[in-house]
């Protein structure tokens, strides 16, 4: 084993600290304090284990009051370097998070939680790759290398059979690198056969291609996997303009639409509470099928208002649901019939296990958001169920989990809601019918407490809205320390990673993506290269 | 070979007097001086150096009121050499017995006649490698305590290639040891700064 790569450099002693709040670090006076950051990963070697922590605060310490009131001339280099690191000394406050043994049995079973403290002075160092690489795993086929920790090559992996068992989430303020990481992980389902994914794919960002600020257009999943992945979409029309071929256009009949869809669509579509109370009216009269298109029949005054006495509904009422259900009726996706089973046809891909993104073209109103994301997923779920159900009872196989990804996860999750949309309900019972969610979203205080709690792993870039922040770290452990990371994460591509799926909480600079060298590393080979290697085989044939 | 300097006239456990062969030529002040009790060698810090008439009873007169030239007294009175004797006072700072340096005091004060030598920059290497006599000089009675101090880290700073490493490293000591004085440590700082 090489000397330097297997311990980091020595960075200062641990000087106290309890186990709650963190280590006290004091830094060697040759340790510069400046090259010092929060998130950082150092290692304490105590008398018989070894720490694992990360970075949480940097002060800056003096030993006598009176240096601060009169400072050190420091102008004069000599003394400045004499009294740094010993009148005056830098200090790191250390959360130390997990513990490596020394033995060979405790370094099989790999790193646990602390329960204790290192003991006094035990030095203190930086984690070496090798360090990280025993607390994060190596890539292999289970674990998706997403980034790598601050100032280190390192890899740092998810593993991703380990984070299809929960729902998860990314967070993050707007243009900070959700879609990027959002379409990493996607990846790394796709390569390791984890899940099947759904993804609603509200700016068309994740099927073809997507927008980088950087490189013109940066591939999407169906060019890097096109016999994995199959592209729904909601709008031919729009790709054919941007010349995206599409495997299935989605319709949607009337007779799909159920009244708890148009209640979650209180909000969007501006209905009042009886409005919403009218929609379940007319379900009762004309049946759960019928009473989209029985209330857009409705075409006589005499007629309209004789219907509206017979159910008690205020004038008002209608006319406010009305010009709610107006604006439906112009999205032209929405037909009295649709002519095909849109979710049949989705299920059949993902039963091959293959994987549906639906673009929504140029629909990015999240009002069809809302209302084709809910459709779709309630009948899908509904499938998963019997089918889940089915597999307990008789020798059947479990179906294919699947992970389904929205975006703006607070219009579906939020607390009016949360308690009757699908998506509250799939995110609460966790995998209990093998489904499962990855939600994105810029403004998670808008997400129900009770639901966030629920979330996995959880993955934040730079959030500055103060509630945002406290939803997101509700509720982990070292809560405050972690703020402070949170707080101090550049604006784009570094992010805070925590929960489920990983070992401990890491601060990582994502992945690359978007150039050549990065779709290679992902296993893409370009069209001529594959027709060139084809041509070599043949050639090796004769 | 080290250079011989003197003798050791006087010896007690934290220090010892020794004389110059050469009159006014002591060793510089803070400079690091060697002598043995047979069994060990001494070191020690010059702190103090004097010259005056070998018999306490009769003080030296002025003598050069009609002189052109300060040599010309010497060599119109060549008996004045012999009269005064110039002597130097060390404080013992460490000892060395074998391979092995102790930076504390030795066991039992040197002999007197002991031979005294300036150490060479390989010995004043040797045994600043640490620091830890630094404490014997700070809790010198002596009031130019600090000026020995500062001369000795000066003095021994050429014995390095990287003088100024030496003197941050020394200055970093200092500041621990000084801790709860500042004034001092900023004195002495002032002292060896490069
Ligand atoms: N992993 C990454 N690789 C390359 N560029 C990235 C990465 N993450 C973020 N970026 C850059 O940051 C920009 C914003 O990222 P994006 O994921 O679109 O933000 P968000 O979805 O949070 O609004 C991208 O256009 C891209 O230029
Ligand atoms: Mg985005």
């Amino acid at each position: 084993m090489n000397e330097s790569s297997a311990h980091g450099e020595r960075l200062g002693i641990v000087v106290g600290g309890s186990l709650t709040g963190g280590m006290e670090v004091k830094l060697d006076s040759a340790t510069p304090i400046e090259e010092m950051a929060v998130g950082r990963y150092v290692v304490i070697e105590g008398q018989t284990s070894r720490f694992f922590g990360m970075i949480t605060d940097i002060e800056l310490g003096a030993i006598d009051q009176q240096l601060t009131i009169t400072p050190p001339d420091i102008a004069d280099s000599f003394i400045a370097d004499v009294v740094t690191g010993t009148s005056t000394y830098g200090k790191l406050q250390v959360t130390p998070m997990l513990t490596i043994s020394g033995d060979a049995t405790s370094l099989l079973e790999g790193p646990k939680p602390v329960k204790t403290v290192p003991r006094h002075f035990s030095p203190v160092r930086e984690a070496s790759e090798q360090d990280v690489e025993l607390v994060f795993g190596r890539e292999d086929e289970r674990h998706f290398y997403v980034g790598t920790p601050l100032d280190m090559e390192t890899k740092v992996c998810l593993n991703i059979p380990e984070f299809v068992t929960r729902s998860n989430g990314v967070f993050g303020k707007s243009g900070t690198g959700k879609t990027f990481l959002t379409r990493l992980r996607l990846i790394g389902m796709v390569q390791k056969g984890a899940a099947a994914n759904l993804i609603f794919d509200m700016h068309n960002e994740y099927g073809w291609e997507g927008t980088s600020e950087h490189v013109p257009n940066v591939k999407g999943l169906k060019q890097l996997f096109p016999s994995q992945v199959a592209l729904f979409t909601l709008d031919e029309e729009s790709a054919r303009r941007r010349k995206v071929s599409t495997d299935y256009v989605v319709q949607i009949g009337y007779d799909e639409i159920e009244p708890e869809d148009i209640a979650l669509l209180r909000e969007t579509l501006n209905l009042t509470e009886p409005a919403i109370e009218a929609v379940y009216q007319l379900a009762r009269e004309f049946g759960q099928a019928r009473w989209l298109e029985g209330f857009f029949d409705l075409s006589t005054r005499e007629e309209t208002k004789e219907l509206l006495e017979k159910l008690h509904v205020h004038e008002s009422s209608y006319r406010n649901l009305r010009r709610g259900l107006e604006r439906l009726k112009r999205l032209s996706f929405l037909t009295p019939r649709a002519r095909d089973n849109s979710v049949q046809r989705i299920l059949e891909y993902l039963d091959r296990g293959m994987h549906v993104v639906l673009e929504f073209g140029r629909y990015t109103d999240i009002t069809v958001y809302v209302l084709v994301a809910n459709i779709l997923t309630r009948r899908i779920y509904d499938q998963y169920r019997e089918r889940m159900e089915r597999a307990m009872g008789e020798k059947v196989d479990k179906p294919h989990p699947l992970v389904i990804t929205i975006e703006e996860a607070h219009k579906f999750l939020n607390p009016e809601v949360a308690d009757q949309t699908i998506f509250g309900i799939i995110a609460r019972e966790m995998r209990k019918y093998n489904v499962t969610l990855l939600v994105i979203d810029q403004r998670p205080s808008g997400i129900y407490d009770e639901i966030m709690s629920q979330l996995g792993t959880k993955a934040t870039y730079l959030l500055d809205n103060e509630k945002d922040i406290d939803s997101v770290l509700m509720g982990v452990s070292g809560k405050s320390e972690l703020k402070t990371v949170l707080s101090k994460l550049e604006a784009k591509q570094q992010a805070l990673i925590f929960g489920h799926a990983l070992p401990m909480p890491v601060v990582v600079k994502t992945r690359e993506y978007g150039s050549t060298e990065s779709y290679r590393e992902l296993g893409f080979r370009e069209a001529a290269e594959l027709k060139r290697k084809a041509e070599e085989e043949i050639k090796d044939l004769f | 070979m080290a250079a011989r300097i003197g003798e050791v006239i006087e010896a007690s456990t934290g220090s010892f007097v020794a004389e110059c062969y050469d009159l006014h030529s002591p060793p510089p002040l803070g400079s690091l001086v060697r002598t043995s009790d047979s069994e060990v060698d001494i070191f020690g810090v010059v702190c103090h150096a004097s010259t005056e008439s070998i018999d306490p009873g009769r003080r030296p007169v002025a003598r050069g009121r009609d002189e052109h030239d300060e040599e010309n007294i010497y060599r119109q009175h060549p008996q004045l050499s012999r009269l005064l004797r110039t002597t130097f006072e060390t404080l013992a700072v460490g000892h060395r017995q074998g391979d092995n340096i102790y930076r504390y005091l030795p066991p039992r004060p040197p002999r007197v006649h002991g031979f005294v030598y300036l150490c060479e920059p390989d010995d004043v290497r040797r045994f600043t490698a640490s620091l830890d006599f630094l404490t014997i000089l700070l809790g010198a009675k002596e009031v130019t305590a600090d000026e020995v101090i500062s001369a000795c880290l000066r003095l021994a700073s050429c014995a390095y290639d990287d003088s100024r490493a030496f003197l941050v490293g020394a200055g970093k000591e200092l500041a621990i040891l000084l801790s709860s004085d500042l004034n001092r440590l900023n004195s002495v700082l002032r002292r060896i700064r490069q």
